[in-house]
């Protein structure tokens, strides 16, 4: 391989990070502005559109109280990315806390704080989400604190096992040669070497909050109307199926952009920085 | 003691004194002896070698003094620092000695630089914590440090990689972190060995300098004959966990005593000598 080769930018690389990376960005960039890109108001009812299909004034219809589809779905975007974002935040967060004091200290700290990991890992994720639900309960920020919870394993275990490997470092051990203490150890010399993978298993997670958001709504568990979410909109778009489609298939349509858009972009980046993919 | 050591006279107290030092680890099926009853000094100004092969309790012993033994070893008698009993003192009290001290210098360096933050910032480490000195203060004491070990334009080299170093310089930065706290002692854990020679002539022409300059004690652990007969002032020779002979390097080359030491220095190739190999 050349030198001019290898800095030429690599498609096949990062053709997965860059398309998923794209529509991530559209539904962002939507999220962000809802309130200046949408045609109307997600809330306010107009009794004389109610259930209009797709038409010039209203690209993808009115549903049953004759709100604006568009603008609900692209309202809905923002919960969705919030709830997203804080419940990764929690479970990114938490988990690392628990896997890195799991994998430094080893011993009993490791023993019991796994255990307490895989008792919560050993729960069906959506049951799991409805008990917490149950017992917080029902509001938008009590989900993202459920689902988050619900991550809090998964990242554990990444950290654990990434912050393992980073012990084995001589660099950790000249740490201790310098006398450093265990908090800084931790913080200057484990953390910043086991941030990549996390990063990249918290868009994945990213993805799979935006699906366990929607079901908790679709339940009736998340958002409450007249809030917009693409679980609750889907919810009511179930009972006019026949008469009106376009009431659950933007919703869908909307949750399964958002989460190709997000595990293209998480699975792209774990190949990119896979070493050993590198050289295909 | 063989001979007597010119500073025992000047009634100087050792940087480091080891005696009777014996390290077990528990193994199924008996304990394993990595140490056994060693005895040995360094003074001031003094660099002493320590050789032997692969196995031979070199490293445990330096890394015995730094109490940074493996999960599990089992320590007896006694080492003192600068007078300091070292053995009795907790994690914490070890902490404050470790990188102000007593230093340890590792064979390689790359791997003992952490990758994602630049050398300055880590040669500057022990000013953050053992002398509580802001980041600014710290920087600015960095880049003479890394000027008295020799690497170019320290303020631009301060903000780069580990991985943008030469092996010559990661070493470099390495010793200069030791250096940071004038140490009473540096242990020097084979610091040459993944370097090629003619760098590693310079780095051994560095802490010959940093001896005489600072007056450190420095303990060299190699299997490299060569580097001790041409750094070191007295020679310890170690084999199977114990010290099998000790003296000045021009007794022990020119006149071993010990059966092993003997064997070791005719195992060294040499480009004089032919000797004939079975085909």
């Amino acid at each position: 391989m050349s030198a001019v080769a290898r800095k030429s930018f690599n498609w096949r690389r990062w053709r997965l990070v860059v398309t998923g990376g794209a529509i991530v960005g559209v539904i962002l960039f939507l999220a962000v502005f809802a309130p200046v890109i949408s045609p109307y108001s997600p809330i306010d009812l107009d009794v004389t559109q109610m259930l209009r299909g797709p038409s010039a004034a209203h690209l993808l219809g009115t549903d049953e109280l004759g709100r604006d589809v568009l603008s609900r779905v692209i309202h809905a975007a923002r919960l969705s990315m919030m709830v997203a974002i804080l419940a990764s935040l929690i479970g990114l967060v938490f988990g690392t806390i628990i896997g890195t004091l799991a994998a430094y200290f080893g011993g009993a700290v490791d023993l019991v704080l796994m255990r307490l990991m895989e008792i919560l890992f050993s729960f069906p994720a959506i049951l799991l989400a409805i008990v917490l639900m149950a017992s917080l309960g029902t509001s938008i920020l009590n989900a993202m604190i459920a689902i988050g919870i619900i991550f809090i394993p998964g990242f554990a275990r990444l950290a654990r096992a990434s912050a393992e490997s980073v012990l084995r470092q001589q660099y950790v051990e000249q740490a201790r040669a310098i006398g450093m203490s265990h908090f800084r150890i931790v913080t200057r010399e484990i953390l910043p070497n086991i941030v990549a993978p996390l990063l990249v298993e918290a868009a994945v997670a990213f993805s799979y909050a935006v699906l366990l958001e929607s079901a908790l709504s679709f339940l009736g568990l998340g958002a409450q109307p007249p809030d917009p979410s693409w679980g609750n909109m889907l919810n009511t778009g179930r009972g006019f199926m026949a008469q009106a489609p376009w009431l659950s298939l933007a919703p869908g349509a909307a949750i399964f952009l958002t989460v190709l858009g997000f595990n293209m972009l998480g699975d792209g980046l774990r190949d990119a920085f896979d070493p050993h993919l590198r050289d295909e | 003691m063989s001979e007597p050591r010119p500073h025992a006279r000047n009634r100087e107290r050792p940087a480091l004194a080891i005696r009777g030092l014996t390290v077990d680890f528990k193994r199924r099926g008996g304990d394993l002896r990595a140490v056994d009853q060693v005895s040995l000094d360094v003074w001031p100004k003094e660099i002493v070698g320590v050789i032997g092969e692969s196995g031979s309790g070199k490293t445990m012993t330096a890394l015995s003094a730094m109490r940074l033994l493996p999960y599990g070893a089992k320590v007896s008698g006694t080492i003192e620092l600068g007078g300091r009993d070292i053995l009795s003192l907790d994690e914490a009290g070890m902490r404050g000695l470790r990188g102000d001290r007593i230093v340890l210098i590792p064979q390689d360096a790359l791997q003992a630089l952490n990758p994602t933050m630049p050398v300055g910032r880590q040669v500057g480490e022990p000013y953050e914590f053992h002398r509580k000195l802001s980041w600014r203060r710290a920087a600015e004491k960095v880049i003479d440090l890394l000027r008295a070990v020799k690497i170019a334009d320290p303020e631009i080299r301060a903000r780069e990689y580990p991985h943008q170093f030469s092996g010559g310089m990661q070493q470099r930065a390495m010793i200069a972190t030791g250096l940071a706290l004038d140490p009473e002692l540096i242990i020097a854990d084979e610091p040459t060995t993944a370097l090629d020679v003619t760098v590693q002539a310079r780095i051994l022409k560095l802490l010959r300098e940093i001896r005489d300059q600072r007056g450190s004690a420095i303990m060299f652990i190699t299997h490299e004959l060569g580097i001790v007969a041409e750094l070191c002032d007295w020679v310890y020779v170690m084999n199977g966990g114990r010290v099998v002979e000790d003296g000045p390097v021009a007794r022990i080359f020119g006149a071993p005593r010990a059966d092993y030491t003997r064997m070791l220095l005719a195992a060294t190739p040499s480009i004089h000598k032919r000797k004939e190999r079975p085909r």
